[in-house]
This record gives C-alpha cells, structure tokens and sequence, in this order.
C-alpha cells in the first residue's frame, strides 16, 4: 500500500513497492486513455526552489494527462521563502490546498523536512546533491521496459561516477536484485565513491573498475552515460581535460551487442556523439517519456487512485 | 600521585577513554552542578595504559545517550554508604535526537536551525552516525 506515503529518497520504497509502481506505469503505457480523467479534482503543488525544467515537465505533463490540475512556482524568487517562511511552515500551508507536494531544493534534506510537516504526500523532484528518486524510478522503468527483467544484467556506468547523484541511487537500487553486475568505466580523478563499493561488497556483488570504455563495451547489457558536470569542479582547466574524456561514438556502439541499450539522465554534453541518436540502441529519448509514464503511476500509488484505472 | 578521597554517595564514571572526560563534563553540563565533581585526566589504568575518570557527589540523573555517543565503554557506578549498588555498561544509542547537529554545509538543517534532528547510528566501531536529512556521517 503506498497510499499517503512520500517518497523521499528510492531506499523508502521495497522491491516489492517499486515492482507495483512501474507494473502500473506499464499499464499505463498500454492504455494511457483509461487514466486520463483519475486525477480529475485533485491538485498538485510543484515547489520549486531551483530550476528544472525538465523535471518540472515531467510532472506538470504527468498530472495533466491523469486528468488534474497543477500549482506552484518554478523561480523561489516568488514565492513565500522569499519574505522568509520556513520550509516547515510552507509545507504546513501548501498542503491546505493541494493532494500532493512536489519539490525540488538545493538543500539537501529539505523534502524529507518538508514531508514531516505536510498533511499530504510529499515526492522529492531532487535535494541537492542527495537524491532524485523520480529519476531512479525512471531508469529503473526503462531498464525493465527494455529488458523484461532485472536480474543477470551487466550493467556500464560510465563518466562522472563520483558526483553522479542518479548514477549512485541506481547502483544502489539495482544491487537488490540477483545476479546483477557492474563496470564501472570513468577517469581516475571520477571514480565511483567508496560508501557504494562498500555496499557492493557487503552484498557480494561484483564489480570492476576500468578507464576503458571500448573494452567494456561488448560485455555490456546496459550502458548508463552521464555528463561531467561543470558545477562541480573549482578548476575549469580539469573541466575541460576531464569532459570529453568518454565519448559515445558509432564506431564504440558496433562493439557492443545488439540487445544492449544505451541510457542517460539528459541533458547530455559532449558524451553521446549525435550520430549515436539513431541507433535503435540508444534509448535516452524514450527514457524521457518512459519518466513521465512512471511519474503518473507514482501520483496515482500514493494518491490511492490506482485501483480505478483500466 | 593525586589522591581523592572514596564517594559515599554519588556516582563513578570510570574507564572513559584518555580525554573524553572532559567532552563528558562539558556535555552533561557538570559545570553547573552545586555538588562535589571530580574529574581525573590521564589516570594510569592496567587496562587502558591511561584513562579519565569523574566522581559526582550526588544522585543526578545521567543522560545515558550523551555518554554512549561520546565513549560507549565507560563503566558508570551508582554509588550508596560508600557501597557499588548498581553497576551500568553503556552500548552507543541506536539513535539520538538534540545532541547532535549536522556538519555539512549543504544541509537544510543550518539553513533552517533544525536543532533536535534525528541521527540513526551507522557504523558502531567508528561512533559515527548520519543526520535524518541529508544523510552525511558526524560524531560528537
């Protein structure tokens, strides 16, 4: 049952829960015509405290084609933080009006926070450099989508490991299914952080570390790219060494296998050549839109309307 | 060699690591307290090569959290007519609430003075455990 519950960060929901969310999000994908009226009356309050478009359209479009509406602000500029309310008092108050809070904040823990105080569901659209949820629900749905199951996958992840907030949540989640394994393929200055390795061997599961990502390349089931992002570096001069150190290219792509698929969080930089777009390997795009499918099943779970659809 | 004088009544906290006395004095506000208090710094300990030790003369009620947040291992002994009536070995709190504040920049705790965050205990051998929030790893 996740109805009422807030999903803050993906070790809040059991194997068993996110297998309901992304069951129904199929669903959905089937016959997204039986839930366009499910949320009608029911508001949305997207709290935005950064910006992100992207993620803001997911949402926004996710409630929209259940048939509800949306409220909130995208610039914190304007809104209420601006003259000083606390983060425990705009929950208290948004949550008057709306069935479902939505937030994204460069702090990290503020949709944890905000969850305590808000009478409503709260689902966290990113708190900081913490986690994003909705972005591992949406890998996790595009990697069942394409590959039927999770176990026995040999999965790549390749670029910035070290600060790559999605890149470690999925590894994480990913580790609770059997047989699943990892390389993990990045310059040595980006190497995956000690904390998840740990984890890895606690549960006996396998991985190898390489600077090489054509000799990972056919033994791959998944490749999951991220971009080096600016941000977090102090120096532009390594920015620059380190961005194009993996780039995606066709001729790379003819050494994998043919069922494997390529992914990325978006948006992407440098690490994925253009040319690699029409591959029917690379899935990054439909990703997008597979996000959006398990963000309409995710409002539905925790707004108890799942049990009316189809 | 500094002699003190044997506790009639009050309580002994005994094999606390060489320099956490004085963390345990501050943190239970031992300052404050009208009554006899002794700490002992550096005491040679067959045991321990060296440890602190604090005498209290009176029956204050201990906060057992802070102690196994700040050094587990101390034996505490209450003390009555001179006599051990109870003896008690800590083990660090599975999770404590108001003692400790997140040290990470980053966290929404110090932009919104959340000062009685939950931190769960994450790894026993190192004392360490991780803000409610955002996750990161303090002690005190």
């Amino acid at each position: 049952m996740l109805k009422n519950k807030s999903l803050i960060s993906p070790a809040d929901f059991s194997i068993e829960q996110i297998e309901e969310v992304l069951e129904l999000a199929e669903q959905i994908i089937l016959n997204p015509g039986s839930y366009s009226d499910l949320c009608k009356g029911k508001l949305l309050a997207s709290l935005f405290y950064e910006p992100s478009t992207r993620t803001k359209f997911s949402f926004d479009a996710a409630m929209e084609r259940l048939g509800g509406s949306t409220v909130g602000f995208d610039d914190p500029m304007t809104s209420s933080m601006a003259k000083g309310e606390t983060i425990a008092d705009s929950a208290r108050t948004v949550s008057q009006y709306a069935d479902l809070i939505v937030v994204r904040h460069p702090k990290e823990g503020t949709a944890r926070l905000m969850s305590q105080y808000a009478a409503c569901p709260v689902i966290n659209a990113g708190d900081g450099g913490h986690h994003h949820p909705t972005q591992t629900l949406t890998d996790l749905l595009t990697i069942r989508h394409y590959k039927g199951s999770f176990n026995g996958l040999t999965v790549g992840v390749c670029g910035d490991l070290m600060f790559g907030r999605t890149i470690h949540s999925l590894v994480t989640c990913l580790s609770r299914y059997a047989g699943v394994r990892f390389l993990f393929i990045s310059p040595a200055e980006l190497k995956m952080p000690a904390y998840v390795k740990q984890e890895l061997d606690k549960k006996g599961i396998p991985y190898l570390e390489t600077d090489d990502l054509e000799l990972a390349m056919p033994k791959l089931s998944i490749l999951y790219m991220s971009r080096v992002q600016r941000e977090r570096f102090i120096s532009e001069e390594e920015y620059l060494r380190l961005k194009d150190f993996f780039i995606l290219t066709k001729l790379k792509m003819a050494l994998a296998k043919s069922d494997m698929i390529v992914m990325h969080p978006l948006p992407r930089v440098n690490e994925i050549a253009v040319e690699v777009d029409d591959d029917p390997r690379a899935v990054y795009f439909e990703q997008v839109r597979l996000g959006m499918f398990v963000r309409m099943a995710l409002i539905l779970k925790l707004l108890g309307l799942d049990k009316f659809g189809a | 060699m500094i002699n003190v004088s044997k506790l009639k009544e009050g309580i002994v906290i005994d094999h606390i690591s060489a320099g956490n006395g004085y963390k345990m004095f501050q943190q239970l506000g031992l300052d404050k307290l009208e009554d006899v208090v002794v700490l002992m710094r550096n005491v040679d300990s067959t045991k321990m090569g060296k440890k602190d030790l604090i005498k209290i003369e009176t029956d204050l009620e201990l906060n057992f959290d802070v102690l196994g947040l700040i050094d587990p291992n101390v034996t505490i002994s209450y003390i009555k007519d001179g006599h051990r009536v109870e003896k008690v070995k800590l083990s660090p709190p599975k999770s404590v609430r108001g003692i400790l504040v997140c040290k990470n920049p980053r966290c929404i705790t110090n932009q919104e003075h959340i000062e009685n965050g939950m931190f769960y205990l994450v790894d026993e051998s190192s004392n360490e455990y991780a803000c409610e929030y955002c996750d990161a790893r303090t002690r005190l």
